[in-house]
């Protein structure tokens, strides 16, 4: 079965690096499974959680923002913060997400902080999730 | 020549000194260490990141992006300075000052030509003292910051160029090239000429130049994309300077160390000949006394 380069870096070290069958992430514009022989691509990516299958196992990465390139079986995966199931911290997301929640109800007239602390709640809730998988 | 006792507690003192220089230059070391070590897992980000902008730049025919334009007129400049927080590091902080200050004074005659963006105490302080137009601090900085921590500055920086604040933006670091030597470096941070030109270079050569798809499109990837890349820019720089400031406190603290060993020696052996001369004298005394009786 053919398979392809994949790195998950982020500006405090990569993540992720070894071959794998197959990369699934979230784009702005929607989801986007990636197979080897994948044409060129760029897109740049939401907030997330992106899905590497490696053989039989299945690795799940939370990701926020950032950006994906595909070239020639290589997908190169770059990241504001990526974390690994096992690197998040439970507590501190639920904290996150609860100042999050209060900060959105507090701030419904303020669009500026609005939208950041919609920002920080869909962080908060996609590293749970993953956490929880 | 200075009294025995005298003599004792200052040799005394400096070996206490040298005790703490001697432990903060091993602290320092440690640091630098680890500095050094996340210098270095950054790389394969801005490498990467920097092989993507520039294939896209590559890729795309018309690249026009506010960002990879150099403006026609220069109403502002921004100067991002990265300081320290604490001195004890030798010529680190005021080198580095003294460049700034210097190239700031050549190139603006007045206040509304320039802005600075500054992290850390030290170089707060110094342009606060001066009464220079200081837009942006942060202070306080972990020493092994994360992306996360300088975030914000960075971002509003770029930001700021967005909305032509600035019209330009310069770093000032200290480049870091081995544990006893840095560099006070100057880097264009924005607008990004050095990309396109790099393209083209890339574009000269027979590599294969890659086609992209683009989802959704380059427009909306070079938008999202550039700031992020300058941003990163900024961070790398941080992680640099670190590496150069623990470098440098080492160095200042071995020195400091090695004054000491200097200094005690030259403390013990004065105290010998103090206490030799008093020994003698004192036997001196005894013999002129004997004499003197018989």
């Amino acid at each position: 079965m053919k398979t392809m380069q994949t790195y998950v870096v982020t500006p405090d070290g990569t993540v992720f690096e070894g071959q794998s069958h197959m990369v699934s992430v979230k784009t702005i514009s929607g989801e986007l499974g990636i197979l080897p022989g994948h044409l060129p691509l760029v897109a740049p990516l939401a907030i997330g959680a992106i899905r590497i299958k490696q053989e039989d196992q299945l690795h799940l990465i939370a990701l926020s923002g950032g950006f994906m390139e595909v070239r020639q079986n290589e997908v190169n995966i770059l990241a504001e913060s990526a974390e690994l199931p096992s690197d998040i911290d439970i507590t501190r997301a639920r904290a996150a997400k609860e100042r999050a929640e209060r900060r959105l109800e507090q701030a419904k007239q303020e669009n500026i902080d609005f939208h950041r602390a919609e920002l920080a709640l869909k962080r908060a809730v996609n590293r749970l999730e993953v956490a929880q998988q | 020549m200075a009294s025995l006792k005298e003599i004792k507690t200052r040799i005394g003192s400096t070996k206490k000194t040298k005790q703490i220089t001697k432990a903060m230059e091993m602290v320092s070391a440690a640091k630098l260490n680890r500095a050094q070590g996340r210098a270095e897992a950054f790389q394969p980000y801005t490498q990467k990141i920097r092989e993507v902008v520039t294939s896209i730049a590559q890729g795309t025919e018309d690249v026009s992006h506010p960002m990879l334009q150099e403006r026609e007129e220069i109403k502002r400049t921004g100067y991002i300075v990265i300081t320290s927080d604490r001195g004890l590091c030798g010529a680190y902080n005021s080198g580095l000052l003294r460049e700034t200050h210097r190239l700031i004074q050549e190139r603006h005659n007045s206040e509304d030509e320039y802005g600075i963006v500054v992290l850390g105490k030290v170089g707060r302080d110094f342009f606060k003292k001066r009464g220079m137009p200081v837009m942006q601090e942060i202070v306080g900085l972990n020493d092994h910051p994360e992306y996360s921590d300088i975030k914000n500055i960075a971002e509003t920086t770029v930001q700021m160029f967005a909305d032509e604040v600035f019209d330009e933006v310069y770093l000032h670091y200290n480049h870091f090239i081995s544990a006893i030597s840095q560099q006070v470096t100057e880097a264009k941070i924005l607008p990004l000429t050095g990309l396109a030109e790099e393209a083209k270079e890339a574009d000269q050569k027979t590599e294969g130049r890659l086609d992209y798809l683009y989802e959704p499109d380059p427009a909306t990837i070079l938008e999202q994309l550039l700031p992020h890349y300058a941003e990163t820019l900024i961070y790398g720089s941080l992680l640099d300077a670190k590496a150069s400031e623990f470098g440098a406190r080492m160095s200042a603290m071995r020195s400091a160390t090695d004054n000491a060993d200097n200094r005690i020696e030259e403390l013990t052996l004065s105290y010998n000949r103090a206490r030799q001369a008093a020994i003698t004298q004192e036997i001196n005394e005894i013999v002129g006394g004997a004499a003197a009786q018989s």
